[in-house]
């Protein structure tokens, strides 16, 4: 999406604002890539076109929604900006025209991406229609914020539907041909198709929307914002379908095309949308009317909630310009099952009346006014009181240019929901270069050649094929790979193939395995490698015939020709030393000084533990564990314990040399549970009371991976050591730490040494981890400074887990605590594991991020290799690619599983390649880019100032959509922001990035939580970054069983007093409960109705027979299990002290250590990009 | 010479002491013309039933550097209540409680029977006896079995307030906290890192940084003792951790009770941790280490020693303690490590030893040699208990017991009655019901004016104590007139050697008698200190003019055994064929000295009867194991060296000329000669040579016997025959410590070697037919016999060159 910043300022803010608009919906749109295309030019088009006229809209809109405090930055402008809002109302009118110049725009566009079409066939339809859909709920999003305010819409809403019907089906099946077909030529038909059918309708809904809304508006300003949104919106979105029937609602235009599509596609995504959509808006609107008062929290919100899932429902209609309008529209069709919450939301919505005013300012004139407030007062406003002239715009004008509506802005949760509501069907990998569903997006897959997604995830799926396009680019190429990821229960594991004592068949030259890019020639007799071109002899044992398709005749019998992903059994010759490895084993080793046992995490873990023992992976759930298991406590000094089973007693074996540390026994160390159970147990429960009145205090942590790698070395196996340490290590020790807590260096050019180790014994240590495959997992337990930067090294380099419990308390954290413990003890892992990662001949994965250690630039060597743990690698061209074979990859993972078994697991992927920019920014997944730049930005930290990080990661982001803005997008006026489909989330995404604790620190936020976060991160796979930079926020005033509530964009603005929301992180769980939240609400999930009775210290809900309570405890606990570490659940009142912790994760908002609002941060890109473009 | 063989005998019993010479030449000359010095054995603690301790402290001389011990030499002046030092004549008043001192009320130690009396000092506090055993679990199963059982009941020996204690060691060495209550617990030390004494103390939470007892500062006897005083106190925080115990360490007054539940964690009184000690010996395992094919087990033994010589000194400094080693190996890793693990390095040989072949044995001797001082110098002892049937490294570690007074023990396996019964033994206890041991012995010497101190040779170390009476001249451990001896017991005999330093040109006056005072004070075994003090007199006797009653004065076997010794003692630093070389010479020079003959006339040599046996011990001596190492391992030698060097004059000459009873039908059981003129067919021979006890079956006998004449009622006697060796061999082994190895052989039997080879080879295979073959057995060998020696002895006394 292209916001257009400072020199539209004046003009341009009209202009941003489309482009705002606009940019989301074709980046939306164009996420298919074909979109953007369109997109850009009719943007571009807005822009110049359209621009006063928008201008004038976007100034009203930001005006209306107050929303000023997230336009702070851009101090009292945005403010009138926002006051603008209503005005812009006025400027509806001109929208239209604009959406009409998109038509024509997004026409071409839509011509150029022809080639989607048939990629996408029948499901890309869907995903251009969740794409555009996604662009659709920005714009959407948007004008929904408007909408509501726009109640009166409900009239332009008839016509929004009316638009769906006629136009969705038109849409798609237009949309993809024009996309076929020359950019030029189709889009005018597709356009005309669209606005044809639909832009008439819709026009019509928006002109009829426009100008009650502006006649509403006028009596509120909601009504106006609406308008101006339309106009921003419609040009970006609508470059295509929409341009027609948005001019103005462009934004909704596009929607409604959408939505009209995605029925047509299928049946659910309606149902999902209308919905979801429906019941906000049509509750909202209706409503907020009527319950003006409900507030304005209550009406952002629901319109931020409504807005995302309807905007994807509703942008189908041409709600979204009329946003109201379209809201009653939804509410029309279905006001089913997102009703049960509109509920609230309607009365939302009045308040949203008020709130959409600025919001919908925001969103339209956001952008755009934004801008121009930054550029110049002067510029901008001139600008747009030109728009204003259009209408009552001039005044309020000002003040909605400032500020860019948070509505319309590209929404994550509109992009989130769209793409859930095109994936509908099972994703099958046999298609090169097809993008898979959006990681939050629940979708079954079908494994036809190419690794699942749940194991790699590509930033692109068409790469360039020139290192010159991948560097004017910028787009990282990078994938995360998780290689012993989990698939969920309906899919099939890799198949685990034997190859004989001969090994797996292999490549001569790159020594690349078997699989279904390998070419069979010479009837059989020969195979030719897809990566490197080498032929190679098929073994006799191998050989198998060719039927005339040049498949072997055993294709579908051998998953490594077949499947993306597949095992293979090692020979000895892949095994260490050539021996066949013993089953690995587990160690305890556990801190038992006064610290560890006052907070009573001894007495849990020794608990606990008892409890694991009968739950150790195993390979065959039917046969006990072969893991074998050791225990040592420690704390200045080791205590090993012999366990043999024939002991009546445990024996304790107290070495206090650690200076060099040895394993003082070897026999009856480590001990097959079932054997030594007895004795085990006898052991576990004395180890508590043996330390009850233990004084010590310091401890040591060197020694004590030491004591546990010797073990494993005298036992000759791999393994991992469960670690669980408290304190600082400062007794004299090799290893022993100093506190280097010194807040001062905080932002100076030392920041970075704070991350890195203090000493460098622990990464020799951690080296020699790695040659043994120990693995190490650590929980920590401080209560004060412990120095993570250093102490997690050896478990991020052994691919272990670094897990923190601050200031445990048994009480509170207990649970947090086991569950973590349970699931670190019994996940499947695999030990000793080295990951290759084989390319085409082209590129080379040149740099990878993850808890791992490399001992040379190919091999990535995993101690320990977990189903939580992801890798990241980077790729640079080392040569040209060619589009027709595209690219391939091999990621072959060999260890050693929990059975002592060795294996190879390998993963394939084949990408397309591309000589057209627009091609690489249409297949582009932002979460893996942010994924991957997270990681990056997380290590540069340890060499740079974090400060240079942050300027480079905004400098990076900036190139990328300057290239697409300057190679991709139609020409437009520089003052408009345009952003890619495709990432049209990626500005939003990566000011949560900037805004982590990582790079941007808040006061209380110590350096271990730094650190710690920092290691997290580096073995995150998406889903979890995803949700960690940009938490999920959940309003639970109404729950269906059986599917989520619809999240709210994560900002203050959205919460609802009247409201209780869950905010799940991936590491936090919070339940806000707000200050007049129903006390019906209240009754049901706390068993309280009164608000202050509610006891903020509980850690789970109390259990209460009404299935509202049911439901929630419920959706806390699947959320739970779907993350790798149990999220303690935090109970947040609103007005609560605890509340600015609470609010630290509300991403769009501005917060307290600097970090932008997603308002501000997005004008801010726009401006970078203008520089860049200038 | 009756009168002096009783003299000598007297004064043996008396006061445990044998003079080389009971006329002392009156210059040094003289003295130096007499070949053999001036010497004698004392025997510290010589049993003496007949002499209750007395109850006071000794009154000492006020002289600083003389402070001898009131004696029945001294001159009393009973009205002016004032005594003379007989010694530096210091005149000293008495002490106010001898008030009522008279003539007719005279102190014990003024008697003249009282030349020994023993005191007990009430002052200071008395300390506990310490057993810490060092236990080797690099053993086969069976043996390890014995060993553990042997331990077991050893704990019912000890007195019930005795401290134990317990390390085992293998690859590591674990030391046993025997105060746990949950599960038993141990301290674990890598078995090839060289820890310094501080070191072992902090690993094993000894020292916390405000305890008693700074580096260098060893807490002094009474705070050890303290301990034991506290022990009330302490016990009830045994069950309190270190770290608790640091609360306390702020509070002076529970200063000693921390040190003592400190140590209490691993030593223990022995009737509070019975059970568990005997459970947790009973637990023991073999060293769970893997052997590899080819290779030795691991052992570090030397770490473990260093473990306990530190954790003695961290806790009990100054107290008397006994470390008790049990190995059945050599050490094969880490500092000490005497040979490597490779089965296919064989360990030293003298062969290798003599070629310098032998790669560890310096390094190892340093180490152990720096162990050992550290734990006399603390009053430790240290004992070795080596079962094995290859060597273990005694040539190494021997020093540990030489130095501190410690036992050493050989035996083949822990599973034989030979190291169960010495086992045993070493919990004797004597008429009084106390052990017959006694711990951080300092033996003080004390001469009169013309006399010096030139050394002492036996279980000691020196004190470096410069005083007077110590003579520039070394002999054995010298330079000093005050030793330690961390280990006493009855038998424990030292050589101590004097000369005299009266120059010629000052006779003394007629009359005139040189004094030598013995003041050993030492922990008894009942824990009271106590000091013993023996004053002897002898006279003084110009050479020229009283050459005779010198000679007559000559003790020859104090003196055989005295020069023995010396030549031991040499032997330990030279080459064996120097140490025989000197010998000789200081032999013939005796026989040139004091033999009648007359020049270049061999035959006309005739030695006084007071000298006529010494040239044969000399025999015996130059063959017996203590300076010849041919056919022995450097083990065996050191074993050998140990004992002799230790045991009183008795015991001494059997080890040099073992003893030889043949029994008959001839007549009772008669002393014969060690000559193979000896072994008859119809004897039974039985040898002793206090470390072999041999029952030989002469050739007749021996077949009557497998006839099983003894069997059948009409040949009851010789039954009664067979029996009697038997039986005098049973009442050897009853007493002897330590228990002699027990060979039952025959004619022609394999183990009829033993007897052989101590036998004069009187007839061997090259004189056979000369002799008769009737008249005993012959001898394969080449070592020339008694009477070739006596020939050459002669030649060369006689000659006019020499």
């Amino acid at each position: 999406m292209n916001v257009n910043q400072h020199t539209p300022m004046a003009s341009p803010y009209g202009q941003p604002q489309p482009g705002y608009g606009q940019p989301a919906f074709a980046p939306l749109d164009t996420g298919y890539p074909p979109p953007y295309a369109p997109y850009n030019g009719p943007v571009s088009t807005y822009q110049t076109g359209e621009q006063p006229p928008q201008g004038h809209g976007r100034a009203p809109p930001t005006s209306g929604p107050p929303a000023p405090q997230a336009y702070n930055q851009y101090g009292g402008r945005h403010q009138s900006d926002v006051q603008n809002g209503p005005p812009p109302m006025t400027q509806a009118p001109a929208r239209p025209v604009v959406s009409q110049s998109y038509n024509q725009e997004r026409v071409n566009l839509s011509g150029p991406p022809s080639s989607y079409p048939q990629h996408y066939g029948s499901p890309p339809a869907m995903s251009h229609v969740t794409s555009q859909m996604s662009g659709m709920q920005i714009n959407s999003g948007l004008p929904n914020t408007a909408g509501p305010g726009y109640a009166p819409p409900h009239s332009s809403k008839p016509p929004v539907s009316n638009s769906f019907s006629a136009a969705p089906p038109a849409t798609y099946t237009q949309a993809l041909p024009p996309a076929l077909s020359a950019p030029t030529q189709a889009p005018p038909t597709a356009s005309q198709q669209y606005y044809g059918g639909p832009p008439p309708s819709s026009q019509p809904p928006f002109n009829s929307s426009l100008p009650p809304t502006s006649q509403q508006p006028f009596t509120s300003p909601a009504p106006p914002p609406p308008s101006n949104q339309p106009s921003f919106a419609p040009p970006p979105s609508y470059s295509g379908p929409p341009p027609a029937q948005a001019p103005s609602p462009s934004m909704s235009q596009p929607q409604q095309s959408f939505h009209p599509t995605q029925p047509a596609f299928s049946s659910a995504p309606p149902g999902s949308f209308p919905p979801r959509a429906p019941p906000p808006t049509s509750s909202q609107y209706p409503p907020p009317p009527t319950s003006t008062p409900s507030g304005q929290y209550p009406g952002p919100l629901p319109p931020q909630q409504q807005p995302p899932f309807s905007s994807g429902p509703f942008p189908p209609r041409p709600q979204m310009p009329p946003t109201s309008m379209c809201q009653s529209n939804h509410l029309p069709p279905e006001p089913q099952g997102p009703l049960g919450p509109p509920g609230p939301l309607q009365q939302m919505p009045p308040p949203q009346h008020v709130m959409p005013g600025g919001y919908a300012p925001q969103q339209n004139g956001a952008f755009g006014q934004v801008r121009g407030p930054q550029p110049g007062f002067a510029g901008p406003y001139p600008a747009q009181p030109n728009y204003g002239a259009m209408g009552p715009a001039p005044g309020p004008a000002p003040s909605t240019q400032k500020r860019l509506d948070p509505d319309a802005i590209p929404s994550p949760i509109q992009v989130i929901e769209d793409d859930k509501a095109k994936s509908t069907e099972p994703f099958s990998t046999g298609v090169r270069g097809q993008a898979p569903p959006l990681v939050t997006t629940d979708f079954h897959v079908k494994d036809q050649g190419n690794a699942s997604p749940r194991f790699i995830r590509c930033t692109a799926y068409n790469i360039p094929c020139t290192a010159d396009m991948a560097k004017q680019s910028q787009v990282p190429l990078a994938a995360v790979i998780k290689p012993l990821a989990t698939l969920p229960a309906d899919e099939t594991p890799p198949y685990l193939v034997d190859h004989g004592e001969g090994g797996p068949i292999r490549c001569n030259r790159c020594k690349a395995y078997m699989c279904p890019y390998m070419q069979f020639i010479e009837g059989g007799r020969r195979f030719q490698c897809g990566f490197c071109s080498c032929v190679t002899e098929v073994p006799p044992h191998y050989f198998q015939h060719l039927d005339h398709t040049g498949k072997r005749v055993d294709f579908y019998d051998r998953p490594e020709l077949s499947l993306g992903s597949y095992e293979f059994l090692a020979t000895v010759d892949y095994c260490k030393n050539n021996k066949i490895p013993q089953p690995p084993a587990f160690i305890f080793l556990i801190d038992v000084s006064y610290n560890a046992v006052k907070s009573g995490m001894v007495g849990i873990v020794c608990q606990e533990l008892k409890a694991l023992l009968d739950r150790m992976p195993r390979e065959n759930p039917d046969l006990d564990s072969t893991v074998r298991v050791g225990f040592v406590t420690y704390n200045k000094v080791l205590h090993f314990y012999n366990v043999k089973s024939s002991l009546a007693q445990p024996q304790m074996l107290v070495v206090s040399d650690v200076s060099e540390m040895f394993v003082p026994l070897l026999d009856g160390f480590l001990v097959n549970v079932g054997e030594s159970r007895q004795v085990i147990e006898s052991l576990l429960d004395h180890i508590p009371e043996m330390f009850a009145n233990t004084r010590e205090t310091e401890t040591v942590f060197g020694p004590v991976i030491q004591a546990g790698l010797e073990a494993l070395k005298a036992a000759d196996c791999a393994g991992k050591l469960f670690v669980f340490h408290t304190s600082l290590p400062i007794a004299e020790a090799p290893g022993k730490l100093k506190n280097r807590e010194d807040k001062k260096l905080i932002g100076t050019d030392k920041e970075k040494s704070l991350f890195q180790p203090q000493v460098s014994f622990y990464n020799t240590l951690a080296k020699e981890c790695v040659a043994q495959g120990c693995c190490v997992d650590l929980f920590l337990f401080p209560n004060q400074y412990v120095d993570v930067a250093t102490l997690a090294v050896v478990p991020v380099s052994t691919g272990g887990s670094v897990y923190k419990y601050t200031y445990f308390q048994a009480q509170s954290d207990q649970e947090r605590f086991l569950n973590d413990l349970r699931r670190d003890v019994q996940k499947p892992i695999g030990f000793d594991a080295v990951m290759r990662v084989r390319t085409s001949t082209g590129i080379r994965a040149t740099d990878f991020f993850g808890s791992f250690f490399m001992s040379n630039t190919t091999d990535v060597e995993l101690a320990g290799l977990d189903c939580d743990k992801a890798v990241t690698v980077e790729f640079k061209h080392d040569d040209k690619l060619s589009e027709e074979t595209g690219a391939l990859v091999q990621c072959a993972v060999l260890y050693t599983s929990c059975g002592g078994q060795r294996r190879l697991r390998v993963h394939n992927m084949a990408v397309n390649c591309c000589s057209q920019l627009s091609d690489l920014y249409r297949n582009c997944e932002t979460d893996t880019i942010i994924n991957f730049l997270s990681k990056y930005a997380f290590r540069g930290i340890l060499n740079n100032p974090t400060k240079a990080v942050r300027d480079t990661l905004v400098n990076q982001c900036a190139q990328i959509l300057a290239c697409y803005r300057k190679n991709c997008a139609s020409p437009s006026s520089a003052g408009q922001l345009i952003l890619p489909e495709c990432m049209k989330l990626l500005p939003v995404y990566l000011n949560c990035v900037l805004k982590s604790d990582v790079l941007l620190p808040a006061a209380d936020v110590s350096l271990d939580d730094r650190a710690y976060l920092r290691q997290l991160i580096s073995g995150m796979d998406v889903s979890e970054t995803h949700v960690f930079f940009y938490p999920r926020l959940l309003p639970l005033m109404k729950l269906e069983s059986g599917s989520l509530p619809v999240a709210v964009r994560a900002s203050e603005e959205r919460l609802s007093k009247g409201g209780v929301y869950l905010l799940e992180t991936g590491l936090h769980l919070f339940l806000w409960v707000g200050a007049n939240a129903q006390q019906e609400l209240l009754l049901n999930i706390f068993g309280t109705s009164s608000f202050g009775q509610i006891d903020t210290t509980m850690t789970s809900l109390p259990v209460l027979d009404n299935p509202f309570s049911q439901r929630l405890r419920d959706m806390i606990d699947s959320f739970r299990a779907q993350r790798s570490r149990y999220m303690k659940l935090m109970l947040v009142k609103q007005e609560d002290r605890s509340e600015l912790i609470f609010r630290h994760f509300l991403m769009e908002d501005k917060n307290a250590s600097g970090g932008a609002s997603y308002v501000d941060f997005l004008c801010h890109m726009h401006k970078e990009i203008r520089q860049l473009l200038s | 010479m009756a009168t002096y063989q009783e003299f000598i005998q007297q004064n043996e019993d008396r006061d445990g002491v044998r003079f080389s010479w009971n006329l002392w030449p009156s210059s040094r000359l003289e003295a130096t013309r007499l070949v053999v010095p001036v010497s004698c054995l004392f025997t510290p603690l010589k049993e003496r039933p007949d002499l209750p301790p007395v109850q006071y402290e000794p009154v000492m001389c006020s002289r600083a550097n003389c402070k001898a011990v009131l004696n029945p030499l001294c001159q009393v002046d009973f009205r002016a209540k004032i005594w003379a030092c007989n010694f530096c004549f210091q005149r000293n008043p008495f002490p106010p409680s001898y008030a009522g001192i008279s003539e007719v009320n005279q102190p014990a130690e003024l008697m003249p029977q009282f030349s020994t009396i023993e005191y007990i000092v009430q002052r200071g506090p008395s300390a506990p006896l310490i057993f810490l055993y060092v236990v080797d679990t690099c053993l086969e199963e069976e043996d390890l079995q014995a060993l553990k059982e042997s331990l077991q009941m050893s704990l019912s020996l000890l007195p019930p307030n005795a401290f134990v204690g317990l390390i085992t060691f293998g690859r590591m060495v674990q030391v046993h906290e025997l105060s746990c209550e949950l599960i038993s617990k141990s301290y674990v030390f890598r078995g090839t890192k060289d820890l310094t004494s501080k070191q072992i103390q902090e690993m094993l939470g000894l020292t916390k940084p405000s305890v008693a007892g700074q580096p260098g500062h060893p807490p002094a006897p009474q705070d050890a003792a303290a301990s034991c005083r506290y022990e009330g106190v302490a016990t009830p925080h045994l069950l309190l951790s270190l770290s608790e115990l640091k609360l306390f360490l702020k509070v002076p007054l529970f200063k000693m009770a921390i040190v003592s539940s400190l140590i209490f964690r691993f030593l223990q009184p022995v009737h509070k941790v019975d059970m568990n000690l005997t459970d947790l010996l009973g637990e023991l395992q073999r060293d769970p280490w893997p052997v590899p094919q080819g290779k030795r087990p691991l052992r570090s033994t030397g770490v473990a020693l260093s473990v306990a010589v530190g954790l003695l000194e961290g806790t009990f400094p100054n107290t008397g303690a006994r470390v008790m080693l049990f190995i059945g190996g050599p050490p094969t890793q880490g500092p000490g490590m005497v040979v490597g693990d490779e089965l296919k390095t064989p360990i030293r040989s003298w062969h290798d030893i003599q070629k310098d072949n032998a790669r560890h044995l310096k390094k190892a001797t340093k180490y152990y040699e720096a162990l050992a001082n550290r734990s006399a110098v603390n009053g430790h002892s240290i004992d070795i208990y080596a079962c094995a049937l290859d060597q273990t490294g005694l040539l190494e570690m021997k020093c540990l017991s030489n130095l501190t007074g410690g036992h050493i023990v050989m035996g083949d396996s822990f599973n034989t009655s030979l190291f169960k019964q010495t086992f045993q033994r070493v919990f004797n206890k004597d008429y009084n019901g106390d052990f017959r041991m006694a711990f951080g012995g300092i033996m003080e010497v004390k001469t009169s004016r013309e006399l010096k101190v030139c050394g002492a040779i036996g279980p000691c170390v020196s004190l470096n104590s410069k005083g007077s009476c110590v003579s520039e001249n070394e002999m054995g451990v010298g330079g000093t007139s005050q030793w330690k001896v961390c280990s006493l017991s009855p038998s424990t005999t030292l050589g101590i050697y004097f000369e005299v330093v009266n120059q010629h040109n000052a006779p003394i006056p007629q009359g005139g008698r040189g004094a030598v005072q013995f003041v050993t004070q030492y922990q008894h075994s009942n824990t009271q200190r106590r000091i013993r003090v023996t004053t002897i007199a002898r006279n003084w006797a110009d050479a020229q003019s009283q050459i005779q009653h010198i000679e007559s004065s000559f003790d020859q076997e104090a003196a055989a055994v005295l020069m023995a010794r010396l030549g031991v003692f040499r032997a330990e630093s030279e080459e064996g064929p120097d140490v025989l070389r000197w010998l000789d010479r200081q032999l013939i020079r005796l026989c040139q000295k004091f033999g009648q003959f007359n020049k270049d006339d061999p035959t006309s040599f005739k030695l006084s009867e007071s000298l006529s046996l010494y040239p044969q011990f000399m025999f015996h001596l130059r063959r017996s194991p203590f300076l010849q190492v041919f056919n022995n391992s450097p083990d065996e030698s050191s074993y050998y060296r140990h004992h002799f060097v230790r045991q009183d004059l008795t015991q001494s000459l059997i080890m040099i000329q073992p003893i030889l009873y043949s029994y008959s039908f001839h007549g009772p059981p008669e002393p014969v000669l060690l000559d193979s003129s000896s072994i008859l067919p119809d004897r039974i021979l039985l040898m002793d040579t206090f470390f072999q006890l041999v029952i030989y079956h002469g050739e007749t006998i021996a077949q009557w016997r497998k006839a099983g004449y003894q069997e059948m009622a009409e040949y009851e006697n010789f039954k009664q025959l067979l029996q009697a060796p038997l039986d005098d061999a049973q009442e050897i082994l009853q007493t002897r410590f330590p228990m002699p190895r027990y060979v039952d052989t025959e004619h022609g039997g394999s183990q009829a070697r033993f007897l052989l080879s101590k036998v004069n080879p009187s007839q061997t295979h090259n004189n056979l037919y000369a002799w008769g073959q009737e008249t005993g057995a012959p001898i394969l060998t080449d070592d020339v016999s008694l009477q070739v020696f006596m020939d050459h002895l002669k030649k060369l006394a006689v000659t006019s060159s020499a």
